[in-house]
């Protein structure tokens, strides 16, 4: 049955209603209406045909972003696992660990992180005293995927480990009591009870890395151009507002349809939507 | 015993917070003002629009300009700063606000102007005006000084590290030389980096066959296998740490680089090089006309541009600077070099729109094979 909104709860929620319709609905009207103009303002779909040639861009931005989500997923399932295990102490400090990073702003991360990994940097320096010779780091797709993993393995960890926690220690000694083995243990009960987590996981990295220009633009060393570069030039220095626009809007686009797969694999569970 | 620490670590704070603010006197004290500043504007608002790192802000003792011209005039300044052309013009077109001076570059002028974004500048009102050098006055882009006021100028030169190169560089090719493979930075603005491309292979910068820009793009594609990036102001961290053996930049730029780092030499390459003039602009829609005179004299006084060449390390149009005897780059060779030893120089124009969105294009797919 559905209840009415009462005039309480629609001024509880007016103030959001009211900043998501400014700050949210509105812009992303102003992204259409540019990805369908010309610059005389009259409409057209040139912009989205244009789109064509951006096709190696958008499976660059998209293979690394699925690498970094890939290996991010790959370094928090298993210690969110055994960090939800652990005793309550050593759970806040690690968790305290996982976060701190975060403390800091994304631009300064990835700025200490170009010096880290320059020609000259700390990682070339240790390699150098013990006699390697330089590797050459910045300004390769490896840096970039780094970054990217680094800078977003926290929104990875978070989530799984919220539903970890939350299973109850009680499941997994029912399921060894009737006879499960580690490996079925993980795969029939652990799994598919932490797949919601999993799944805003991965949409929490994934979207993200396959927007980012800032990371591309100082790890890549300004020769890795992403798809969040292309918009970013297009807006800055070529203004061409309208062939940004429809960019931009191919690639909500893009992330809304796997977000809706992603959903539909946690749906099935019952578990949450983002 | 946790919340005393916490308290007396809160107190610290405070305390030396305030010693801070009050203990440091900031420099805002002009001695000799040669033009004549009123109050009549006080408690207005003046907005500036300038590049980053581009006037003088007291740091290290130096003369904080804005606090000082505050102090004359009683005017509130309201700076804020951009790190392009392209984007000071996109904010300005934008409209969301208006500022009351702009110090752009000179093909950026050029555009400003033909877009009538500029108001014309009552020059009877700039007593200082006659300390501009003759050679910086009217400028083809703006041809009868109706607009703008040179503030600084510079060259771009070619920078690189003693340490990492077999023979000092006398030509742009060095850029392409397969022996600095993963050692050259170059600009990651398009029109920097194709005039690089342009010079070596003796084209007009501002050629509109686009034939001519074609043969460019190629040239810098060609440069990708060696380019270890692209940067703007990263720069001076990635040359100043020896982790790039050669880099194009700007000649100020380079005299703050080899203060850190000594193994850096600076050279104009032979094929000629981009010469640039920011001049004090302002906007059609500026909200107060008559304080933003009073400042753009304030900018022209001898004091003023001295603390400003000083702190900017550019070359001054200022004859009042370079007569100075208190001026230490006054016989800086790299920012006024002999007449005999000037490299052969190109000013930018604004382009026509459909040669810039040409030239756009290209420079996208050069950035996509590398």
């Amino acid at each position: 049955m559905k209840k009415r909104n009462s005039y309480g709860s629609i001024a509880l929620n007016a103030p959001y209603t009211v900043w998501s319709v400014i700050f949210i609905v509105v812009p992303l009207f102003i992204v259409a209406y540019y990805a369908f103009t010309d610059k005389s303002g009259a409409f057209t779909f040139d912009n989205i045909l244009e789109l064509g040639e951006y096709n190696d861009i958008f499976f660059t931005s998209i293979w690394y972003s699925v690498l970094a989500t890939v290996i991010a997923l790959l370094i928090s399932y298993p210690f969110a696992y055994f960090l939800s295990r652990q005793s309550e102490k050593s759970r806040r400090l690690q968790m305290m660990l996982v976060m701190l990073p975060m403390w800091m702003n994304l631009l300064i991360r990835t700025y200490s992180w170009m010096n880290i990994l320059e020609r000259n940097g700390l990682i070339n320096n240790l390699l150098g005293m013990v006699g390697i010779e330089p590797v050459k780091m910045i300004g390769t797709p490896g840096a970039v995927i780094f970054g990217m993993v680094y800078n977003y393995l926290p929104y990875m960890i978070l989530p799984i480990y919220t539903v970890m926690s939350k299973i109850e220690p009680s499941l997994l000694e029912a399921a060894e009591d009737l006879g499960c083995n580690g490996i079925n243990k993980l795969r029939r009960v652990i799994m598919p009870l932490s797949l919601p987590g999993v799944v805003s996981g991965i949409t929490m990295v994934f979207v993200p890395s396959v927007s980012t220009f800032y990371i591309s633009q100082k790890l890549g060393g300004g020769k890795i151009m992403l798809v969040g570069d292309a918009i970013e030039r297009q807006m800055q220095s070529a203004y061409n507002y309208n062939l940004g626009a429809s960019l931009s809007l191919v690639l909500m686009v893009m992330i809304i349809i796997s977000m809706a797969i992603m959903n539909k694999f946690s749906d099935e569970e019952g578990g949450m939507v983002i | 015993m946790k919340k005393i620490t916490a308290t007396i670590l809160a107190l610290v704070m405070c305390v030396s917070m305030f010693c801070f603010a009050s203990c440091g006197s900031v420099n805002d004290t002009v001695e000799n003002l040669e033009g004549t500043y009123t109050q009549e504007y006080a408690g207005t608002t003046l907005n500036v629009f300038n590049w980053g790192e581009y006037i003088s802000d007291g740091s290290e003792g130096s003369l904080h300009v804005n606090k000082a011209f505050e102090k004359v005039t009683g005017i509130r300044v309201n700076y804020s700063t951009y790190d392009s052309n392209e984007s000071m013009y996109a904010k300005m077109k934008s409209e969301a606000v208006s500022y009351d001076i702009v110090i752009p570059s000179d093909y950026m002028i050029q555009r400003l102007i033909s877009e009538n974004m500029l108001q014309k500048i009552d020059y009877s009102k700039i007593s200082n005006y006659k300390n501009i050098l003759d050679e910086y006055k009217n400028l083809y882009f703006d041809e009868n000084d109706e607009y703008s006021v040179p503030y600084s100028v510079g060259m771009v030169g070619l920078i690189y590290n003693t340490e990492m190169v077999e023979e000092a560089p006398t030509s742009w090719s060095a850029m392409w030389d397969e022996k600095y493979k993963d050692n050259i930075l170059t600009f990651s603005n398009p029109r920097d980096s194709f005039a690089i491309a342009q010079f070596l292979l003796g084209i007009d910068l501002n050629t509109t066959d686009k034939a001519e820009w074609d043969r460019a793009a190629n040239k810098l594609k060609e440069q990708n296998k060696v380019l270890q990036g692209r940067v703007m102001d990263e720069v001076f961290n990635k040359m100043e740490a020896g982790n790039a053996a050669l880099a194009p930049y700007y000649a100020g730029d380079f005299l703050t680089m080899k203060d850190i780092n000594d193994d850096l030499e600076f050279v104009y390459p032979k094929e000629g090089t981009n010469i640039f003039v920011d001049s004090i602009c302002i906007p059609e829609n500026a909200k107060n006309y008559e304080a933003a005179l009073m400042y753009i004299n304030f900018l022209l006084e001898p004091e003023v541009a001295l603390a400003n060449a000083e702190y900017i390390c550019y070359a001054t149009p200022n004859k009042a600077v370079l007569t100075n005897e208190e001026y230490s780059l006054k016989d800086n060779k790299i920012l006024y070099p002999a007449e005999a030893d000037k490299p052969k120089t190109q000013y930018f124009h604004d382009l026509d729109s459909s040669i810039r969105s040409y030239y756009e294009k290209l420079w996208e797919d050069v950035l996509r094979e590398s």
